[in-house]
């Protein structure tokens, strides 16, 4: 009944698009308030050397701003394309983050950042200033109604289904905006995006120092970031233990399986150091743990258990049963409206419904499953343990990475040594590709931990895609892959182009002082 | 349980349908000018110079005006969800060219002018002349194909069923709308060049400018006979709950020669549409004559305004007519999302969008003037 080449395919060209975008997000969402901060001093104190350093930064911020554009758009229109039963299913409520977004947040954000670079003798210095920080703010509002609508994927509150329309409606769109899940997300993934932006200009300030380039920017500019980076990566770490909390709530099966704990265990649980998870055998064949930690922080309680894996698929086996009797009473609901009896079975079990839809994987007429059907549904509430633990601990141990190397970052320059610790500048350097190695290990954890699901316990993924054709994927799905990758080579020799060409104005003899640095000079054409 | 909405559910409809037309119209009038001047550049600019001054005058603008786009498939998902779930999939490979079209425009005007490399500069002049023209054509193919109907159906669990394919959709009435569309955008571009330079640019934009709106006029008035003149248009037949809940099945309907001119029979007021979308290519025309660059700017905006109104009119209250099974066609009653979002969507939109048009006219305001060469070589961020 489903084909299920093309929701692989689906599944992968959404993957693939949606972690490419997310290559070039945290550095807007970062690199947006640190230019703001940067511009901020240069308002404050009037010295011309920190209006380079945010025109500096902003070129590069608007070359990977570009990209964060070509593959966003991208985003807003596959889900109509690729996943259209899920649109149909979920729009009513899923659809107005999405919208509200462009409103509120792109708006703001891509109508000021024409102004910020095309507004430097346009606009006086204050109104300068207020336009860089209303592109931050409208990258960032992007990220909360982005996050609010993939929260809802996590922790689907406020809806109901509804026969009529066979899809689900909204019932409450204040339980949508504060849902728990997404505040957390919102915080978390920002914090995130801080941390790339810090990192990012650690680690090309720390090349100029180390080459005796652009000293003065570069010193400022590492002073900037280590004081951002050491607040964003404290906040992602202790925030993201908010959102590992959250979701023992309502994703026990994620954390179960981010823990690759396949039993139950008396309460509080071990937290599994190193495992090495073995799915077919539902057990992992080695493992070193500490005991109570994983209790206590997922449930801020030493008496309450968490649940494993085993149990989940168990209790996964009564939902199914309970769907399936939710599933029969719809037909006939949709066949005879004055059928209460049914509408009354419906009323009772329609939160199960979408684990009945995991029957359909392995047979259309879901009210005639065998046992055997619905354990094998069961087992597929399992997502990928192996990829889910080691996925999760690569994010937790670059977070503590990073909380320690913007601990001595910040020591150092606050003693105002930053030129002379070449160890750390060349750290500092080697670093930079990790916060993007961990926001996309992050973005497996959230959205692999969610199979089988498109929304959690409502809608199964192999049965939200569209009708497509194997064909129309590999065409899409290569057209995809060609002109991103082409694209990121692109975009990398650009930044590095740009960073090598560095700052307008010399690079050696930079006054200290305050406001001496001739303005014509700063306004030196870069182009042509 | 559902919290009480002051307005009903049909009049919510209603508006929100109003609010798709001004959306799209939006986007044609503001991102319209931008595809229209990068469709026009390897026409109006001969040299390096000259390119860079036609892409600067769109480059401080063109990103805010792109979210006309975005806001589009968000409002269209969050208040038509049937509609963005049974479009977007069945047009899958027509989306496609759009994405690769529009991926190559942010890339274009960023990096076009980092590097000084002839070759360099001309491969993404070709890209944002993709990422003008192409879109400019396929959004009229795409209204083309609405008119025509476009072959789904639904199956028992309300999922689309699509039996069509992508050269399926480039049959003549859809490729004679995409002309439309073109002509359109190109003129609405031209009058834009006006308004932002001067000199060569400025007389070749007039001369390029008048040819697309007289395009305009002939092959609009063309559509127009087209259907007047036997096309299979759609009626709704018996009578359709227009508080119903929103489920394509519950109504009929029945393709019918001549059906897409019914409305204007029944309501002549209509007729302000596509008069409006003839006059404002012809006041375009007198604008270029008379060298007047504002009057020919809001000429062409008023014939946009006037032929995405007719499209819209014409076959109200169907929004994508099925040619496959007719009853599955999706109407303004029957295609909405549930009564709650609409309302919330209302609100928000009441709220954001004047503060949107209020920060935009700031922004216009402030990127006042013609652009020059002289003005490109003092500011390093431009394009």
């Amino acid at each position: 009944m489903f084909d299920i080449d093309v929701v692989t395919l689906s599944r992968l060209q959404f993957a693939a698009t949606a972690m490419y975008h997310f290559l070039f997000v945290p550095l807007t969402l970062g690199l947006s308030f640190l230019l703001a901060i940067m511009e901020s001093v240069y308002v404050m104190t009037g010295r011309e050397i920190w209006r380079r350093m945010t025109m500096f930064w902003g070129t590069l911020f608007g070359i990977n701003f570009a990209m964060g554009v070509a593959t966003g758009v991208v985003m807003e229109f596959q889900f109509g394309m690729n996943w259209s039963y899920y649109s149909h299913y979920v729009g009513d409520i899923f659809g107005a983050p999405l919208a509200i977004e462009g409103l509120m947040a792109f708006f703001l954000e891509a109508t000021f950042i024409g102004m910020f670079f095309f507004g430097w003798d346009r606009l006086s210095k204050v109104g300068h200033l207020i336009v860089t920080w209303l592109v931050a703010f409208g990258a960032n509002f992007s990220a909360l109604w982005i996050l609010i609508a993939n929260g809802w994927m996590q922790n689907p509150v406020g809806a109901i289904f509804n026969p009529d329309t066979m899809r689900m409606e909204i019932a409450d769109f204040a339980a949508v905006i504060f849902n728990p899940v997404a505040q957390a997300k919102f915080v978390h993934t920002v914090s995130a995006g801080y941390v790339t932006g810090a990192i990012f200009v650690m680690a090309v300030s720390a090349w100029y120092l180390l080459k005796g380039r652009h000293i003065e920017i570069a010193k400022r500019s590492m002073a900037v970031a280590a004081s951002f980076g050491l607040a964003a990566s404290l906040s992602v770490v202790v925030l993201g233990d908010e959102s590992g909390y959250l979701a023992t709530e309502n994703q026990k099966m994620k954390v179960a399986a981010m823990e690759a704990m396949w039993h139950t265990e008396p309460a509080p649980a071990a937290i599994n150091v190193i495992a090495f998870p073995d799915s077919a055998k539902q057990e992992n064949s080695f493992a070193i743990s500490i005991p109570y930690v994983l209790g206590i922080i997922g449930t801020r309680s030493l008496t309450q258990e968490l649940p494993g894996i085993v149990n989940l698929v168990e209790d996964a086996k009564v939902k199914i049963r309970d769907g399936i009797a939710a599933y029969v009473a719809l037909q006939k609901v949709r066949a005879d409206k004055t059928d209460t009896q049914a509408r009354a079975v419906f009323d009772k079990s329609w939160r199960d419904l979408g684990y009945g839809l995991l029957v359909k994987l392995y047979r259309p007429d879901i009210e005639n499953a065998t046992e055997d059907d619905i354990a094998k549904a069961a087992a597929l509430t399992v997502p990928n343990v192996p990829l889910m633990f080691w996925a999760f601990r690569a994010m937790v141990g670059l977070g503590f990475y990073f909380i320690g190397f913007f601990a001595v970052a910040f020591f150092v320059a606050s003693r105002h040594k930053l030129g002379e610790k070449r160890w750390m500048l060349w750290v500092a350097v080697f670093s930079i590709p990790l916060p993007w190695v961990a926001v996309e290990v992050g973005w497996l954890v959230a959205e692999a931990g969610r199979q089988p699901w498109s929304i959690e316990g409502v809608l199964p993924t192999f049965y939200a895609a569209s009708g497509l054709t194997v064909a129309d994927l590999v065409i899409s799905l290569g057209i995809f892959l060609l002109i991103y990758s082409s694209l990121a080579i692109v975009e990398i020799y650009l930044m590095l182009h740009a960073i090598r060409k560095g700052p307008a104005g010399p690079e050696r003899s930079e006054p200290q002082g305050a406001g001496v640095f001739p303005a014509a000079v700063a306004a030196e054409p870069q182009i042509k | 349980m559902i919290p009480f909405v002051p307005l009903d559910y049909e009049t919510l409809r209603l508006i929100w349908w109003l609010l798709l037309g001004i959306l799209l119209i939006g986007f044609a009038i503001m991102d319209g000018f931008d595809l229209g001047v990068a469709a026009l550049l390897p026409f109006v600019a001969k040299n390096d110079d000259e390119r860079r001054i036609v892409i600067n005058t769109i480059g401080p603008v063109w990103e805010g005006n792109q979210v006309w786009l975005i806001l589009g498939g968000g409002a269209i998902f969050a208040a038509w969800p049937a509609l963005y779930a049974t479009s977007f999939s069945g047009f899958y490979l027509a989306m496609m060219v759009i994405l690769i079209a529009i991926i190559l425009r942010p890339v274009g005007f960023k990096y076009r002018s980092k590097l000084t490399e002839p070759r360099w500069r001309a491969f993404w002049d070709w890209g944002l002349f993709v990422g003008g023209f192409i879109p400019a054509v396929i959004f009229g193919v795409a209204v083309g194909n609405v008119l025509r109907g476009v072959p789904f159906r639904f199956d028992d669990a309300m999922r689309v069923v699509y039996e069509g394919n992508f050269f399926g959709l480039l049959m003549p009435f859809a490729l004679l709308s995409g002309l439309v569309s073109l002509a359109m955008l190109v003129a609405h571009g031209a009058s834009m060049l006006m308004m932002k330079t001067s000199g060569a640019i400025y007389e070749r934009a007039r001369v390029y400018g008048s040819y697309a709106a007289l395009a305009t006029i002939v092959l609009f008035a063309l559509a127009g006979i087209w259907i007047a003149l036997g096309f299979k248009g759609y009626v709704v037949t018996g009578v359709q709950d227009t508080a119903g809940p929103s489920n394509p099945l519950g109504k009929t309907a029945v393709a019918e020669a001549g059906a897409w001119m019914a409305n204007y029979g029944r309501y002549p007021w209509m007729m302000i549409a596509p008069l409006a979308g003839f006059l404002g290519s012809a006041l375009a025309l007198f604008a270029y004559q008379r060298r007047l660059a504002g009057f020919a700017f809001v000429s062409t905006a008023l014939a946009i305004f006037g032929i995405i109104s007719t499209a819209g009119l014409s076959i109200f209250p169907f929004l994508l007519p099925s040619s496959l099974d007719p009853n599955a066609s999706l109407t303004v009653w029957d295609a909405s999302s549930s009564h709650l979002t609409l309302w919330i969507m209302l609100l928000a939109t009441l709220v954001f969008l004047p503060i949107v048009l209020a920060y935009t006219a700031f922004v216009y305001r402030v990127m006042r003037g013609k652009v020059t060469s002289d003005e490109l070589g003092k500011n390093p961020n431009a394009y």
